[in-house]
C-alpha cells in the first residue's frame, strides 16, 4: 500500500467495486460493503441501477446503509416489497445481470466457502453458511466476490463448497446443471481486482490498487495467479466519492471514521 | 425419473401429502372462532419438546421474540428450527438450550454485526448439531413445496456443491430439458411463528412490507401462532383484504403484544434496539453471562411487558420508533442511544 493515501482500504474497496457496476443493469446485494458500494454506484455512474435484495427489496432508494437484507430500508422509497419466492425467481428466471457477494475463502475457480473452517461434522470453526449465497452464485449471469485477500482464504482447495464458482473448470457448472453462461466475473480483494480467464477458467489478475506489487499479489494466494504482462492500477476514490460514502455510511458501520 | 446423486443430509419436517391432508382435515378448523389468548397459553398448547419450529421474519427483522422468550421460560427442550435466515432468534434458543438441531440455510451470524458468540460455542462443543444445509431460496421452495402440498419442487440451485451434499435434496435428470435439476423435499413445521402490525381475534393476519417467507411458511406448518402489535376489529381486516397475507383458518393461536419484536425491527414502527442487541452479543461470549442474560431478562420478569419495561420503557421505545421512520439518527456503533 502507499504510505500516505488519503482514503482507507475500506473506501477505496467500496469504490473499485462500485466502478464494475453498470448504469442500467440490475443486481443481487448482500450485507455490508456489497451494498455500500451499490449505493456509491446509485449515486455517481449508474442511476438507474436496479438493486434488488433478497428478502424482498425491489428497486429502493435505499437511505442510509441497511443493516440487514432485509432491513425496512431496503424496500425505502422502492418499487416493490414482495418476498423472498417472488425474488428468487426472478433469479432463477434470468433477469438478475450481477450478484454481489462476501466470502470467507475461495478457490482458483472461483467457488466460495462460507460454511465451516475444519470438519463439517464437528467443526473447528462454524460459519454462517450459504444463507442466499448458492442461490445468487448459482443464477445471477455475473458473481462478483468482495473479500480480504491472504493465504489462508485464497485457497487450493475448500473444506466445503457452498456457492458455486465454476466448480472444476471449463463446462462444470453446465454439466453440473447450473444455467448457461453464468458464473464469477469479479474478485475483489484489499490488493486487487481479478477476473477469470477465458480458457482455463481460473483466477486472473486484472488490476492492483495504487502502490500494491505483484508481488504482494502472488505472495498473498496459496494458488499461482494468472498474471499479464500489462497490469494496470485500479482507479482510486475521488475526493467526491469519499464525500458520498459518508453520507451512506454515517455511523461508520462498514467504512470506518479515520 | 433417474436420480443421479442424493444429498446425505437428514430430511426434517417431511410429510407424505396424503398424510398431511388427513392431519388438515382433522386438526385445522375452518370456523371463525376467537382465537386469542395470551403467549404463556399459545406455548403451553401449541409448542412441545422435539417439534420442528420456524419463525417469520428474517434475521433481525419481524421476529415474534415474546414467543422465544417464552419457549425459553417454559423450558421447552430438544427443539430443530429451520435456520431459515435465523439470526437473533436462533442465537438465544441456542443459548439457553431449548434448541439442539438445526438446518442451516443461514444461522450463527448476526449480518454485519458478527457472528454469534453462543451459537458457534454451542456447535463447535457438539452441544447443538448441524443435520442439513442448504441455501435461502432452497428453504423459501422447501416450504413452497409444503404450502402446495406437493412432496417436492424442481429448483436449479445448491448443484455441483457441499452445499447440495450434506443437504435433504436429490438430483435427477429433468425428463423435459434432460438436464440435471434439484429437487427440493416439501418442508412441514410443527409449529410456525410469526409478528405482525395487525389482526383480528379470528387469526386474519396482516403484514407491511416485505413477506419474506411468510406466505408460504404459514400455509405449510401445521401449527401457526400469531403476536400482533394490536388486535383489530374484523372490519379493519375487511375493508383492505389485500394486505391480509396469513388467512385466520391456517392460524391456531393469536396473542396481542405491543413491540412484541423486540429488539428486532417493526418494518414502519421501531427500529433495532442496537444497544440491546449489542449487549446478548457481548455477555453471550461467556456460559456465564449467557445464563445472567436469561436470569434478567426472561427468567426475572412475568412478562414481555415487565421486559420492556427493563430494556428502556417507553422512552426506549420511543426513541427506535423516531430512528424507523428517519425522523433521528441510526445509533453509532458502539455509541448507542442519544
Amino acid at each position: 500500500m502507499a504510505e500516505i493515501a488519503s482514503y482507507t482500504p475500506t473506501e477505496l474497496l467500496a469504490c473499485v467495486a462500485a466502478h464494475v457496476l453498470e448504469d442500467g443493469k440490475s443486481i443481487f446485494v448482500g450485507t455490508g460493503l456489497p451494498m455500500i458500494a451499490s449505493m456509491l454506484a446509485q449515486r455517481t455512474h449508474a442511476p438507474n441501477l436496479l438493486i434488488i435484495f433478497e428478502a424482498g427489496g425491489i428497486g429502493p432508494q435505499v437511505p442510509v446503509l441497511p443493516i440487514s437484507v432485509g432491513d425496512s430500508r431496503t424496500f425505502h422509497r422502492a418499487v416493490g416489497a414482495s418476498s423472498m419466492h417472488d425474488v428468487m425467481s426472478a433469479l432463477q428466471n434470468g433477469y438478475v445481470d450481477y450478484g454481489f457477494l462476501g466470502a470467507a475463502a475461495i478457490d482458483p475457480y472461483g467457488n466460495i466457502n462460507t460454511t465451516i473452517i475444519g470438519d463439517w461434522e464437528r467443526p473447528k470453526v462454524r460459519l454462517p453458511g450459504s444463507g442466499g449465497a448458492n442461490d445468487i452464485g448459482s443464477l445471477c449471469w455475473r458473481t462478483i466476490i468482495m473479500m480480504r485477500q491472504d493465504k489462508r482464504r485464497f485457497a487450493n482447495k475448500l473444506p466445503f463448497i457452498t456457492t458455486p464458482g465454476y466448480l472444476t473448470g471449463p463446462g462444470a457448472r453446465e454439466a453440473a446443471g447450473l444455467p448457461e453462461g453464468t458464473g464469477p466475473y469479479r474478485v475483489i480483494t484489499q490488493l486487487g481486482v481479478y477476473g477469470f480467464d477465458e480458457t482455463t477458467k481460473r483466477l486472473k489478475l486484472i488490476s492492483r490498487h495504487p502502490g500494491v506489487t505483484i508481488e504482494e499479489i502472488q505472495a498473498n494466494s496459496e494458488f499461482e495467479i494468472i498474471i499479464p504482462a500489462e497490469v494496470p492500477e485500479s482507479t482510486p476514490p475521488t475526493p467526491e466519492e469519499q464525500r458520498i460514502l459518508r453520507e451512506i455510511d454515517p455511523s461508520g458501520m462498514v467504512i470506518k471514521v479515520r | 425419473m433417474e436420480i443421479l446423486r442424493e444429498g446425505q443430509g437428514e430430511l426434517i419436517g417431511w410429510h407424505d401429502p396424503d398424510e398431511h391432508r388427513r392431519w388438515v382435515r382433522e386438526n385445522k378448523s375452518r370456523e371463525l372462532k376467537d382465537k386469542t389468548m395470551t403467549v404463556a397459553e399459545a406455548v403451553e398448547k401449541f409448542v412441545h419438546d422435539g417439534d420442528f419450529i420456524a419463525c417469520g421474519g428474517f434475521g433481525h427483522i419481524r421476529v415474534p421474540m415474546s414467543l422465544i422468550y417464552e419457549i425459553i421460560r417454559q423450558g421447552k427442550r430438544n427443539l430443530t428450527m429451520a435456520g431459515k435466515t435465523a439470526v437473533h432468534d436462533i442465537d438465544i434458543l441456542i443459548g439457553a438450550g431449548c434448541v439442539n438441531r438445526v438446518e442451516v440455510a443461514y444461522a450463527f451470524g448476526h449480518e454485519l454485526r458478527g457472528l454469534s458468540p453462543a451459537g458457534r460455542r454451542a456447535v463447535e462443543s457438539g452441544k447443538c448439531k448441524v443435520v442439513a444445509e442448504i441455501s435461502n431460496a432452497g428453504y423459501q421452495w422447501r416450504f413452497l413445496a409444503g404450502a402446495m402440498g406437493l412432496p417436492f419442487i424442481p429448483s436449479r440451485n445448491l448443484l455441483g456443491t457441499d452445499t447440495f451434499e450434506k443437504s435433504s435434496a436429490k438430483i435427477v435428470r429433468d425428463p423435459w430439458s434432460g438436464k440435471p435439476i434439484c429437487l427440493l423435499p416439501a418442508a412441514y413445521p410443527d409449529v410456525a411463528m410469526f409478528h405482525v402490525p395487525r389482526c383480528d381475534k379470528y387469526g386474519n393476519a396482516q403484514i407491511d412490507g416485505i413477506l419474506v417467507e411468510d406466505f408460504e411458511l404459514a400455509r405449510a406448518a401445521r401449527r401457526v401462532l400469531v403476536t400482533t402489535e394490536e388486535i383489530v376489529d374484523e372490519e379493519v381486516i375487511r375493508s383492505k383484504p389485500d394486505q391480509t397475507a396469513i388467512p385466520f383458518f391456517l392460524v391456531d393461536a393469536v396473542c396481542e403484544v405491543p413491540y412484541g419484536a423486540h429488539p428486532t425491527q417493526m418494518p414502519y414502527l421501531y427500529f433495532f434496539d442496537e444497544e440491546h442487541i449489542r449487549e446478548w452479543l457481548t455477555v453471550s461470549k461467556t456460559e456465564e453471562g449467557t445464563k445472567a442474560y436469561f436470569d434478567r431478562y426472561v427468567f426475572g420478569v412475568k412478562d414481555f411487558e415487565e421486559y420492556l419495561e427493563l430494556v428502556g420503557g417507553v422512552r426506549k421505545l420511543s426513541y427506535l420508533k423516531r430512528v424507523e421512520q428517519l425522523r433521528a439518527p441510526m445509533p453509532v456503533q458502539g455509541g448507542g442511544e442519544e
